[in-house]
């Protein structure tokens, strides 16, 4: 037929925004002058609080914020949960501590130039490890992409004439002390992950986060609509890997120390997911307010509590109360919350108003609100 | 020689998988839940035995009497309390609720009995029957007869009870099920109940074949999911044989190459597997929607 040859009339994504605005959500400019505050607070952070032991807690949590905002690029906009990162944040701890080791680097700078180069790792093994475990859905992804960790874990102790085994690897640790030496890698985590964000944002507003999002919404029907869904689905996985393989090379640096049972943890899989789903899947701002909730709580549990497991029971305890009090996430009920409250407080303003002869009703506006948005696409 | 020996190790071995991996897929099938605790779920039922068979000085066996109805109550309440209230995102809230849950329980046995690895022993626990030049350990047997007892009374409560019948149509088609009048929050309950049961009476037999401690779950849970997800999640007739197919596929490459390999194998046969068969070997279609 001639009608197919022509390309579709598409809506730009700025398009669809405008036809699909949500009256009730904070405008542009506040959303761009929070997230500049939220930058400068936490560039400020390591400067007001000089205590070494704050700013170390401060640097893991910088570690987490990176690596939660990558995984969320393919986890939560895919709808895969991925229960093991972990492969490309330890894929990245090994590549930098072997480049370290093999190149006889000393000095502290030249180490973390390297630190690219564990993005780099994580995302190149993230496209056979990809291509395996894309193929299957739902419940036996999940649990795959945890057996695949385990492989690695167990390649990482078999290979030991490359890995050094159970003995693990040691990098020289940059030789500065104090704040000289957290606060490097502070920055560093602090800028990849603000690089991680934007990305995420240039993904939630293109074309090809749009397909991610229907991969989410119903993978089959995707498909039906011309969405190369493997290809999609791959790139972001590599895109997410990218960031959470430099956050293993950060790590790797930072404590010095690299064990195939560190490095390819299932802890690290779980901590994931859980900031994720407790800040907002698949939103922009929800792991952001995971990783900076939850990460200094389980740095202090783990400092103060760790040399017996009981923190492991105050942080697991914490986490089932979390999950089932806030089961959306806290940035989807807060947002719920606030919206319901202006749309009360708007309500009531036209019922006053209406008393003065408006045309509107309460109920017309009500229709085109959010909720109602998704209802109308799907209709049409 | 080596081979057959490995092979007959890996059948013994099988049947014990096969038990702890049958609560895991159960569970699965009725609520679509992946218990990620069953791992710890093994080890403190491991722990259980070991603490009443030293203090009690009774036959680890006899242990099991205390055992199951403890742990068929801690399932029961687990699901009561933190499974039924999740509405949204099943698969994977459920999968996190039940990993925090594994930390909490990780967290008390390394507070209560520290990291070092115990075993639970008897008397005839170190012997075994030869057999031309095989090997056949007690405990093995021990563990392999307990796990086929216990299986066979879980097949007989699956088709033979009322209850059997509820659970099945549950795992069918959990919608038509309520609309039939069953009651499914009690059903499920019920079914972690018993999975959380079995992985326990599993706990016992796997303390008196390999020293434990907390961390053990770790290498337990991922195992026992491959065997689940190869089997296909919710069949346990599936568990079952690829329980045995697996442990005999590791146990032979551990005698002829090394040990180490022998776990690796483990996990790259799933993955060829699932290249081919993405539902695993019994599975049923995958669910159309992502």
């Amino acid at each position: 037929m001639a009608v197919a040859e022509a390309a579709p009339e598409l809506l730009s994504p700025a398009e669809i925004d405008r036809a699909f605005r949500d009256p009730f959500s904070p405008s542009k400019r506040t959303r761009a002058t929070s997230w500049i505050l939220l930058l400068a607070v936490l560039t400020a952070f390591p400067l007001v609080f000089t205590n070494p032991a704050v700013t170390s807690i401060g640097v893991f949590t910088m570690f987490f914020l990176l690596a939660v905002v990558g995984w969320n690029i393919f986890s939560g906009y895919s709808g895969y949960i991925s229960i093991g990162h972990a492969v490309y944040y330890g894929f990245g701890q090994y590549t930098v501590a072997l480049l370290i080791m093999h190149l006889g680097i000393t000095s502290g700078v030249s180490e973390l130039a390297i630190v690219p180069l564990a993005g780099l790792a994580g995302a190149v093994v993230a496209v056979p490890v990809g291509l395996l475990v894309l193929r299957v859905r739902r419940h036996t992804f999940i649990v795959l992409t945890i057996a695949v960790m385990f492989i690695f874990q167990l390649l990482a102790f078999n290979f030991s004439s490359i890995t050094g085994g159970s003995t693990g690897l040691n990098v020289s640790p940059p030789p500065w002390s104090g704040n000289d030496y957290n606060l490097p890698f502070y920055y560093i985590a602090l800028g990849t992950a603000a690089i991680g964000l934007l990305t995420s944002w240039a993904v939630r507003r293109s074309k090809f986060g749009l397909g991610l999002l229907a991969i989410r919404d119903d993978e089959d029907r995707a498909k039906g609509l011309g969405i190369k869904v493997t290809r999609t689905k791959l790139i972001a996985l590599v895109l997410s890997a990218f960031f959470v393989g430099i956050a293993g090379g950060l790590y790797a640096i930072f404590i010095g120390q690299v064990f195939p049972q560190f490095a390819f943890t299932p802890f690290y899989d779980l901590y994931l997911a859980v900031f994720a789903f407790v800040g907002g899947l698949g939103t922009l701002s929800g792991p952001v307010f995971g990783a900076l909730l939850l990460g200094p709580l389980q740095q202090y549990f783990e400092l103060q509590f760790g040399a017996t497991t009981l923190y492991l029971i105050i942080y697991g305890v914490l986490f089932v109360v979390i999950l089932l009090a806030l089961p959306r996430g806290i940035v989807p009920s807060l947002a719920d919350r606030y919206r319901s409250f202006l749309a009360g407080r708007w309500r009531r303003a036209e019922e006053r108003r209406g008393v003065a002869g408006s045309g509107v009703t309460a109920g017309s506006m009500i229709a085109s609100a959010p909720g109602a948005a998704p209802a109308e696409r799907g209709g049409s | 020689m080596l081979v057959l020996q490995g092979i007959v190790d890996g059948i013994l071995a099988g049947a014990l998988y096969a038990l702890m991996g049958s609560g895991l897929t159960l569970v699965f099938g009725v609520m679509e839940v992946i218990n990620f605790a069953q791992g710890i779920i093994v080890v403190l039922g491991a722990y259980f035995t070991y603490t009443f068979a030293s203090h009690l000085g009774v036959d680890p066996f006899v242990t099991l009497l205390l055992t199951i109805p403890i742990m068929f109550t801690l399932g029961y309440a687990v699901y009561m309390l933190l499974l039924r209230p999740i509405k949204r995102d099943r698969v994977i809230m459920s999968l996190l609720v039940m990993y925090a849950t594994a930390v909490v329980i990780e967290g008390v046995l390394d507070l209560v009995f520290g990291g070092t690895l115990v075993e639970v022993t008897a008397s005839y626990g170190t012997s075994s029957v030869h057999l031309g030049s095989l090997d056949f350990p007690n405990v093995y047997l021990l563990a392999f007869g307990l796990s086929a007892v216990l299986l066979a009374a879980l097949f007989w409560i699956l088709y033979h009870t009322k209850f059997g019948r509820s659970l099945r149509a549950t795992t069918q088609n959990l919608t038509a099920a309520k609309l039939v009048g069953i009651n499914v929050d009690h059903v499920s309950a019920l079914t972690l109940g018993i999975g959380v049961g079995l992985g326990a009476a599993g706990g016992m037999l796997f303390g008196m074949t390999t020293p434990f401690n907390a961390a053990s779950s770790y290498d337990l849970i991922s195992r026992l999911l491959v065997i689940v997800i190869l089997g296909g999640f919710g069949s346990v007739w599936g568990a079952g044989v690829a329980a045995i197919v697996m442990l005999v596929i590791e146990d032979v490459v551990a005698v002829v190459w090394s040990p180490v390999w022998g776990q690796t194998v483990f996990y790259l046969v799933l993955a060829l597997v699932l290249m081919f068969r993405p539902q695993g070997l019994f599975g049923r279609r995958l669910a159309r929607a992502q």
